[in-house]
């Protein structure tokens, strides 16, 4: 009798593994978990997984919970493109990531023609100036974020020219392609322009440049890692001038590893667990605790990309992969909606992001909120 | 000028750091007559290992730096020498260069995978400020690389040449044979050549991570700037790795400051082309002569 019911228990077991199967949501997210890319794709993921031990705990999406998978792209655009075939293959439900513009380039269109939601974490102008239905930034573009940076420069720092130093991929050429039009038409004179390597570990040769081209201030877009190197070398070689950045040059990972060539640093920041938004404060607590470590704006990123998948597929009361990208374009999270949005975001039909951001400076080794900017189209 | 005295010196303290790898390359050679193509990865690993040890063992630096640097001179010295060196050598000298090439992977992904994909930070002894040299601001940091990476590099001058030790090491890598027949211990020369060769790396590890950061993949550009000072310089001299080391940080800093910083990679491997065309032996190196 006993060895019965043994038997009828393990075919029970055995026939539920399937249903069990059917009643989970692939997600892949494809990201740089190593070379250059490092610092922002572990964020990235961290972000990533948080989210979703959050709505699993919390009965799923539509009662089902997410499978999540992440693959290694070691910042190679080859490998990036690899991996988001690879999870199309294996059936993700949308893709998450990378982070980086160039293996975002590089990858986008294998989504697009798979008609699936990519939603990344890169801030390059040109992403999304390729119609691609399919791409969705968690950031917002450079586009938004320079002519604010080029107004801070004119009317607070009252800055007459700047020197340029920027990191020689999509994201920096990005980068430098949209502030120095910004700069020119708010009348600030270019006064010497640095293109720097990805991955580059001696910044002594361009932190004297800069140095001697001795512009009023000094604007710095480059990856985090190598903003900790140049705002060490900046230090090395004496710079005094204001150095003023977008979010990369002020998140926590660059004050870390800069230590006191951190303090003083000031710029416009995206996303931020310093902003006086008590969701932020709250992810922030809620990272630190699982993680151990303090997140940047890509922990951020990562994980509104999985509330923002939530989001629609809880919209569309289905889950239907096309469906999420014909959802999400156009719209306007709520944080009354979805909480894990954490603020308002409206999502433009190119896949750019309106919403507000943040001015900051690195006081003591902290990266202080000192003004907030609406969004562009209130 | 002052703005070119700070590239110069900025250029001379990379440099240096080049040339201590470009010397383990020359000691390899010497001993073995093989390249280690791991010796990127011999410098970026001890400031790995100092960290790993803070943190594994909650010292603090001074005791993280003693534990992590005798574990990497134990480990890539000693270990290095009787573990892969000695039973690849027997097979020739090709299987070694390609045990290396295993060692340096082996290295840079369990440095990321034991320890950190991210750079990470290494404290500096030496205080970021600079002083006026003739009107230029130079760091202190890369005079402090400076002096410390010539006070090694002289004495290391002065054991090959001025002591008993060296005077024997140096008879091995010129001829183990005949050094065996005047009673010279060969085995034990050879050994002390590779924990010497892991002292560079230690030395110029700890000199250089506080301004390139701890990072696994740092080994790459190190090794690969490293290995073209050697070939420039003349592999077969210490001297010779010592005026390459100079020579190619010196390229480096001046064309990122006068060409273009998006051409820097570029410019040594040029340098490095152009002294294969002109002097295939390097600048200070001398012809060998092979029987077949």
């Amino acid at each position: 009798m006993t060895s019965h019911w043994i038997i009828a228990a393990t075919l029970t077991a055995g026939l539920s593994v399937p249903a069990l199967a059917q009643d989970k949501v692939k997600l892949v997210d494809v990201v740089e978990l190593s070379g250059a890319g490092a610092t922002s794709g572990t964020n990235w993921k961290s972000g990533i997984d948080l989210a979703v031990a959050e709505i699993n705990a919390k009965g799923g999406i539509l009662g089902k919970q997410i499978e999540i998978v992440h693959y290694d792209t070691q910042s190679n655009p080859g490998n990036t493109r690899a991996a988001v075939q690879r999870a199309i293959d294996e059936g993700t439900y949308a893709v998450l990531g990378p982070v980086f513009s160039g293996p975002i380039g590089a990858s986008m269109q294998i989504a697009q023609r798979a008609e699936i939601a990519q939603i990344v974490g890169g801030e390059a102008a040109g992403l999304t100036k390729q119609g691609n239905q399919y791409l969705f930034r968690t950031s917002l573009s450079q586009t938004a974020a320079m002519p604010k940076i080029a107004n801070y420069l004119k009317n607070t720092v009252k800055a007459g020219s700047v020197a340029v130093v920027w990191v020689n991929n999509d994201f920096g050429k990005g980068g430098r392609d949209a502030i120095i039009p910004e700069l020119e038409k708010a009348g600030i004179k270019v006064a010497v322009d640095v293109a720097t390597e990805q991955g580059q570990a001696d910044f002594a040769a361009d932190a004297i440049k800069i140095k001697n081209a001795n512009a009023d201030a000094v604007f710095v877009y480059l990856n985090e890692e190598e903003s900790a190197r140049f705002l060490r070398a900046a230090k090395q070689q004496g710079i005094t001038k204001p150095l003023i950045g977008e979010t990369t040059l002020l998140g926590s990972k660059v004050i870390e590893l800069a230590g006191e060539a951190a303090n003083g640093v000031k710029g416009h920041v995206g996303l931020s667990i310093e902003a006086p938004i008590p969701a932020f404060q709250e992810f922030g607590k809620k990272f630190i605790a699982k993680f151990n470590y303090t997140p940047d704006h890509n922990g951020l990123k990562g994980y509104m990309a999985v509330y923002m998948v939530k989001w629609a597929t809880e919209k569309q009361k289905k889950f239907d992969k096309k469906g999420v990208a014909d959802t999400l374009r156009g719209a306007t999270i709520k944080p009354s909606e979805e909480p894990g949005i954490l603020m308002e975001t409206t999502i433009e039909q190119n896949g750019d992001l309106d919403r507000e951001s943040f001015l900051a400076e690195v006081i003591n080794g902290k990266q202080v909120i000192t003004a907030t900017l609406p969004k562009l189209k209130p | 000028m002052a703005e070119f005295i700070a590239y110069l010196i900025a250029g001379i303290a990379t440099g240096a750091i080049y040339a201590l790898a470009a010397i383990g390359f020359t000691l390899v050679w010497q001993t073995s007559q093989t390249i280690n193509f791991a010796q990127g990865e011999f410098v970026m690993l001890p400031a790995v290992l100092v960290l790993l040890a803070i943190k594994l063992f909650g010292a603090p630096i001074w005791l993280g730096a003693l534990i992590g640097i005798a574990a990497f001179l134990l480990v890539f010295g000693v270990g290095f020498k009787l573990t892969v060196v000695d039973p690849m050598i027997k097979h020739g000298v090709l299987p070694l260069a390609i045990a290396t090439m295993a060692l340096s992977i082996i290295m840079k992904e369990g440095a990321k995978d034991g320890f950190s994909a991210e750079a990470q930070n290494f404290p500096s002894f030496v205080p970021s400020q600079t002083i006026s040299v003739f009107g230029a601001s130079i760091s202190l940091q890369h005079l402090a690389i400076i002096a410390v990476a010539f006070a090694v590099i002289w004495a290391l001058q002065w054991f090959v040449g001025g002591t008993r030790l060296g005077r024997q090491m140096q008879a091995t890598a010129q001829n183990p044979t005949v050094a065996r027949i005047l009673g010279i211990p060969v085995e034990r020369m050879v050994l002390l050549t590779f924990v010497i060769n892991a002292a560079l790396a230690v030395v110029a590890s700890v000199l250089i991570s506080p301004i390139y950061l701890a990072k696994f993949s740092n080994g790459e550009v190190i090794g690969l700037f490293a290995f073209i000072a050697a070939i420039v310089g003349g592999f077969n001299q210490v001297r010779g790795a010592l005026v390459g080391g100079l020579i190619v940080g010196i390229v480096d800093s001046m064309a990122a400051a006068y060409i273009s910083t998006q051409y820097r990679l570029a410019v040594p491997l040029v340098l490095l082309v152009v002294v294969i065309l002109l002097k295939p032996e390097g600048l200070m190196g001398r012809k060998e002569e092979r029987r077949v």
